[in-house]
């Protein structure tokens, strides 16, 4: 919210900056601009309150078109009308227009845009806002996950509708465009001016996008295994698995799935980076910085197929040894030292080896003199082994230390004494010091689950036991628990299963994290290792001496705990990875253009494999030319599409398997918008928990409609949006019933889940996973998932307030914690259009898939609805949207990293009682039939008064030859108390018939919440 | 490292100490021990001694015995060799500590590493630990402490050192041993029953397990001094000792069975294990 209230000032400003420009051009423009004008006056006086915090659809475009305006002169070009648009609040197209617009059509379009990698323009918006306060983003982000908890009801609708006008931007351009062509074709004066200003518009705003695409960009830091560093630029929203699959690319490395991404969360703390999450979220404000590390150990580096995978394998195991995370006796130091020796400098030669210090290796973590000796002499007995021959000796050597691969985590056993988890392929290790206590064995494991700082692992009966037993630990804060359980599912899925799991099939309201593993397992990677069919590839070793310099000395055991620090200002001066080191045949596959550098000096040390050297550069080149297929071969042998399913997962709290990933992008995009739009909510629900008073909110929809009303579609959405949880039967796929899990579970069957947390005001992270049993062998459920994404409310809402604080307009919310009224207008107009797009309905048919899937909890009401949709488009959906009663409960956040605790204990559980009621107009037919028309264009307008947020979502779209310009209008108002609803709805309609006088009002739909009773337990 | 499990038994030299007459008086040796045949017990461990250097052949040192330390002839529970590494332990019987003095120095002289306990809070008795070529276990008896076992595995890093709860007057050794690289033999009472099913859980490797009827016989000596293509010895109580529990360790194969009898010598809390060291001097070759 804190973007949105912060976008919307400065939106005001620049509207009216851009106002005295385009002021001059509106004339024009504006009688050329069907809609706009003679809505005008109307939306100015809309537009007065200061614009809310609703919808950040508006707030993006905003910041672009600012961007636009500020960027260039060009924004002089841009029509007034679109400016203005933001500024003012309704725009309304009459019929002069030629389009019409079917809601769907919007939705739909949306999705297309999605599908695209990303919504340039969303990402500018996203981008710019970002770029205006970090924190925003990361507020953002955190609302996402929030969803669940508390009014969904609201939300959903609202996000949907305005998430809508966001995307649909860059559509409104090409339609523009397009119309503009048509306008030609059919000669009309007038209109050619119009086209070309629009034209410009057009060719302005891409310039723009060009211009800001440059400004998303963040750039990435990854220290490498040799030390070295590499960055790149990575697009904001970019996954992990993006910037994974960079580096990787960057180390010729294919055999991939060993390694991970890691970034240090705190001090003490480092976390990998979840490939199928955007690294945004993950970060929240840390700096880009990651560690390249092996995440999984192979048990045995022999059955690896690639040198230069054990080649990484042993910078790892050298840094474990350094560190004294791999820790070694004396002997083993020396031996493994001898063999990095071996590696590195080749043969020991008496003249050029003699000389050398060792001591700037380092080969432990306390080095002697002694060390040294021993490592220098056992050296010499390694004569004749190459490179790769000495790693694989390290490695047989190194993999039998009983701590290789195992990954500890501090905590406390039962009676509160300090113990460590070791995470290790074969299970889970107990340590007491450095001693072995216990242990468990995967297949021993019958479930592994997290609540809050605790962790328990259920355990089969022992022989002569009866009895399962449960076993807990107490980590040191939720998050390490959390991190702890999902190390567990990785390893336990990544070392024990032949393939990744199933998501878990979304329990009715269950909670919890869905995490799971969802990249290779070891045998697939095994499996997809046999395809690796290229030359052995040419990396040169870098020395571990150079690395220890290049951190200014510090011991690389060091390096492990200080890298992560170090690096911010090391970072510059640490060249990515230094020009003369990287004497690797690099094979970019990209485009099959491969390039070879030529061994380049190295410090001293070039060690090139021997079969390789004699080589002739040709056939490495032959070869490579194949590589790059093959990479990609091996690449997509994978068996699974990971980011699908962990978006899945990751997002919906009910997810089930989905299709493709469009559907995933499109889910995740609406999911933020919405999740955007829903700050403001939380945030005032918050307030008014603070507050205790009892607040409301209700929710106005008013569809208008003009001339003929194929608003069907568009009612129909809304109502989905506002009552799908509720009207279960004919409520369209929303993201509504994202929510629904949550919403149904409070106030349903969950019932001892919600009274629970209710009571606690805490809600519990909790994550299970059970290992065994069951076919896909997990019935893993977890709870939560949910809870992650809930989790994480608390804070931007924190961090909202202070914003509103900070601006002047959101105060009046702030003040008095009350209730929200939205109205929402449509108006449609209807006008002879000529085209007819046959695209939209494919794109709608994927938009219901989407939210079918999405709405997995009550996959059969989800199917049902989704294929109603797809066949008629009309669902005339229920006027009156029942009443539920629903305690929405704020969820607790327990993963916070940095905003640990205070979240958590401190979210109020907010009881509310939301009420829709929706009033559609009779015209409303399902005329529109399965067509949805073409968008031609949308946008949003949102203003913002002490106690009311208006927020106008214009589309405009063409159907059948008929084009509709529809109008929807949110209205929330918020206040103490009681607020007369009735006259609250009737000043709303007043006024949008007085705006629109010539177009018609199809449905009002009315959302009251109301709190029901503030619990201020913290 | 070599090869998991081979670094088991592998020996060049064994270390013994000669019996003191204090042994049959009790003098010294603190309360509780039986009057025993110092002429029988002295015989047993002559025979032993034998049988180390001409049956495994054996680089055999032995100590002379010293009157004030009855218990002497206990070594094994005066150090924790694996490579090249010797602990010198702290036995729990501070009436024992000293006998660490001349060990330490056998040890030293023979170029092991020598690892000493400074903690004053540790107690450790060498026959507390079994190593089985891959990963320690220490029993936590009445003799060997929490802190003991963490200096084991402080100064084996290369290893896990898991800890085992040894219930009963026992050490860990003579309850159960290796019958081989793959091979845990054990007795049959519920302490050495108990002993290796918490083993079996700790363990990453799976072992192979033996039950003997006696837990004396339990305690035998996995012992691998010969050239490459010999088969290893299994030095074990014999029939005169311990009839039961023949039949079952012939089942043992791929190894030679040396038995040997120390029955007298028994009486005094002694097993094999803790009658002689072994080591290698050149164990990574």
């Amino acid at each position: 919210m804190t973007t949105e209230v912060g976008s919307a000032s400065e939106v005001k400003k620049d509207s009216s900056q851009l106002g005295t420009d385009a002021t001059k051009e509106k004339p024009k423009e504006v009688a050329e601009n069907q809609q706009n004008q003679s809505s005008d006056p109307e939306e100015e006086k809309g537009s007065q309150p200061p614009p809310a915090a609703e919808s950040q659809s508006s707030l993006r475009r905003q910041k672009r078109e600012k961007e636009t305006s500020e960027s260039r002169g060009i924004s002089r070009f841009i029509p007034p009308w679109l400016k203005k648009q933001k500024s003012y609040t309704l725009v309304v197209a009459k019929d002069g227009g030629d389009k019409k617009e079917p809601t769907q059509a919007v939705v739909e379009e949306q999705v297309l845009d999605k599908e695209e990698p990303l919504p340039e323009e969303q990402r500018q918006a996203k981008g710019d806002a970002e770029e205006m306060a970090q924190k925003k983003q990361e507020i953002k982000v955190e609302v996402k996950e929030e969803k669940p908890s508390v009014s969904k009801e609201e939300k959903p609708s609202v996000s949907k509708v305005e998430m809508q006008p966001t995307e649909l931007v860059s559509k409104e351009r090409e339609e523009k465009v397009k119309e503009t062509q048509e306008d030609k074709l059919e000669g009309g004066a007038a209109k050619r001016e119009t086209k070309e200003v629009q034209t410009n518009e057009l060719k302005a705003e891409k310039a723009s996008q060009k211009v800001t695409k440059k400004t998303k960009t963040v750039q990435c830091k990854v220290t490498l295994l040799d030390g070295t560093e590499y960055s790149c630029d990575l697009e904001k929203h970019a996954k992990g698995q993006v910037l994974f699959d960079k580096v990787c690319e960057h180390l010729n490395l294919l055999e991939k799935d060993y390694f991970g991404l890691l970034f240090q969360e705190s001090p003490e703390q480092k976390n990998w980076l979840d490939p199928a999450k955007e690294i945004k979220r993950q970060l929240r404000n840390l700096p880009w910085l990651f560690t390249f590390n092996v995440k999984f150990y192979p048990p045995d580096p022999s059955q690896l197929t690639e040198d230069i995978t054990r080649y990484f394998l042993c910078l790892q195991l050298r840094q474990d040894i350094a560190s004294g995370r791999l820790p070694c006796s004396f002997v083993t130091h020396a031996l493994l030292g001898s063999y990095t020796l071996q590696a590195e400098l080749g043969d020991y030669d008496p003249e050029e080896h003699g000389s050398i210090d060792l001591s700037e290796f380092q080969f432990a973590p306390t080095q002697t003199k002694e060390l040294e000796e021993k490592v220098a002499e056992l050296h010499k007995t390694h004569r004749g082994l190459s490179p790769a021959q000495a790693d694989s000796q390290f490695l047989e050597n190194a993999k039998r230390l009983s701590m290789y691969g195992v990954d500890l985590h501090h905590a406390k056993d039962s009676e509160g004494v300090d113990i460590k988890l070791g995470v290790c392929a074969n299970g889970l290790l107990i340590y007491k010091d450095r001693l072995r206590i216990n242990r468990f064995a995967w297949p021993k494991i019958l479930k592994i689950s997290y609540k809050r700082s605790n962790f328990y692992i259920k355990v089969r009966p022992a022989e002569l036991e009866q009895f399962e037993s449960t076993i807990g630990f107490k980590l040191p804060n939720h998050r390490a628990a959390k991190r702890l359980w999902k190390v567990c599912v990785e390893h336990h899925t990544f070392y024990r299963l032949v393939s990744p799991e199933q998501p878990p099939k979304a329990k009715f309201l269950t909670l919890g994290s869905k995490f799971r593993y969802s990249g290779r397992t070891q045998a697939q990677t095994r499996q997809a290792s046999t395809l690796i069919d290229r030359p052995a590839p040419h990396f040169e070793r870098t020395s571990s001496k150079r690395v220890s310099r290049s951190l200014d000395g510090a011991p690389i055991g060091v390096m492990d705990q200080s890298l992560m620090k170090d690096f911010p200002g090391a970072a510059g001066e640490i060249s990515a990875y230094g020009p003369g080191l990287v004497s690797i045949a690099v094979v970019q596959d990209g485009d099959g253009r491969r390039e070879v550098r030529s061994p380049t000096k190295a410090p001293h040390l070039q060690l090139i494999e021997g079969k390789e050297l004699d080589k002739a550069q040709e056939d490495i080149l032959k070869h490579q030319a194949s590589i790059s297929e093959l990479k990609r071969n091996f690449m997509e042998s994978t068996p699974e599409p990971r980011p699908n399913e962990w978006e899945k997962r990751r997002i919906t709290p009910l997810s089930l398997q989905t299709q493709g990933r469009k559907g995933d992008h499109l889910f995740k995009d609406i999911l933020s918008v919405k999740e955007k739009y829903l700050m403001p909510t939380t945030r005032t629900v918050e307030e008014k928990a603070q507050e205790t008073d009892k607040s409301s909110h209700e929710t106005l929809n008013i569809v208008e409609e003009k001339k003929r009303a194929e608003v069907g579609k568009d009612e129909r959405v809304i109502t989905e949006e506002m009552n799908g949880k509720e009207i279960s039967p004919g409520s369209g796929p929303g993201e509504i019933r994202k929510v629904e899990p949550v919403t149904q579970k409070d106030s349903t069957s969950l019932s001892s889940e919600s009274s629970s947390s209710s009571s606690e005001s805490e809600e519990e992270d909790v994550g299970e996973y059970r290992p065994h049993h069951r076919v896909t062998e997990g019935t893993i459920r977890e709870e939560q998932e949910y809870e992650e994404e809930v989790e994480e409310e608390p804070r931007p809402a924190a961090k909202v307030v202070e914003r509103e604080e900070a601006v002047p307009e959101a105060s009046p919310v702030t003040q008095a914690g009350a209730s929200v009224i939205t109205v929402e207008t449509v108006i449609q107009e209807n006008v002879g259009a000529q085209k007819i797009p046959g695209e939209k309905s494919v794109h709608e048919g994927a938009l219901k898939q989407d939210m079918g899937e999405e709405a997995e909890e009550e996959p059969q009401k989800v199917n049902g609805e989704v294929s109603h949709v797809d066949i008629d488009v009309l669902p005339q959906i229920i006027c009156c949207s029942e009443p539920p009663v629903v305690k929405t409960e704020m969820v607790t956040i327990s993963d916070a990293s940095q905003r640990t605790e205070i979240s958590t204990k401190e979210v109020p559980i907010v009881q509310t009682e939301t009420k829709t009621i929706t009033y559609e107009s009779p015209q409303i037919d399902g005329g529109a039939g399965g067509d949805s028309g073409t968008l031609l264009t949308a946008q949003t307008i949102t203003s913002e008064s002490v106690s009311t947020t208006t927020t106008t979502h214009i589309t405009k779209t063409v159907k059948g030859g008929i084009s509709e310009t529809r109008i929807e209008k949110r209205i929330v108002i918020t206040g103490d108390g009681d607020i007369d609803h009735d006259q609250a709805l009737a000043q709303a309609i007043r006024e949008a018939r007085e705006q629109h006088p010539d177009m018609s009002v199809t449905r009002v739909v009315v959302h009251k919440e109301t709190e029901l009773a503030e619990e201020g337990e913290d | 490292m070599g090869t998991p499990g081979e670094g088991l038994g592998r020996c060049s030299h064994a270390l013994i100490r000669g019996v003191p007459e204090s042994l049959a008086s009790g003098e010294g040796a603190g309360a509780g021990l039986p009057a025993l045949d110092l002429a029988k017990a002295q015989r047993e461990h002559g025979v032993l001694g034998g049988k180390l250097r001409q049956r495994l052949g054996l680089q055999l040192l032995e100590l002379p015995p010293e009157e004030s330390l009855p218990l002497g002839p206990l070594l094994g529970d005066t150090a924790v060799i694996q490579g090249d590494t010797a602990l010198i332990t702290r036995p729990w019987s501070p009436a024992r500590r000293p006998e660490v003095d001349g060990v330490r120095k056998a040890l030293q002289d023979l170029g092991l590493r020598i690892v000493e306990i400074g903690d004053q809070n540790a107690t450790l008795d060498g026959t507390d630990v079994l190593f089985t070529g891959r990963e320690f276990f220490v029993g936590l008896s009445k003799w060997t402490n929490h802190r003991g076992a963490e200096i084991v595995a402080d100064t084996f890093r290369d290893f896990a050192v898991s800890t085992v709860p040894v219930s009963g007057p026992s050490h860990l050794r003579g309850l159960c041993g290796m019958g081989g690289p793959r091979t845990v033999v054990a007795g049959s009472s519920d302490a050495a029953q108990k002993a290796v099913r918490a083993m079996a859980v700790l363990t990453d490797h799976p072992y192979a397990s033996l039950t003997l009827p006696d837990d004396a016989a339990a305690d035998c000596l996995f012992l691998r001094p010969g050239l490459p293509g010999v088969p290893p010895f299994l030095l074990h109580r014999g029939g005169g000792d311990l009839p039961n529990s023949q039949e079952a360790l012939q089942k043992l194969s791929d190894v030679t069975l040396v038995p040997v009898s120390c029955s007298e010598l028994e009486k005094a809390g002694a097993g094999l294990s803790s009658l002689c060291l072994v080591l290698s001097t050149r164990p990574h070759s």
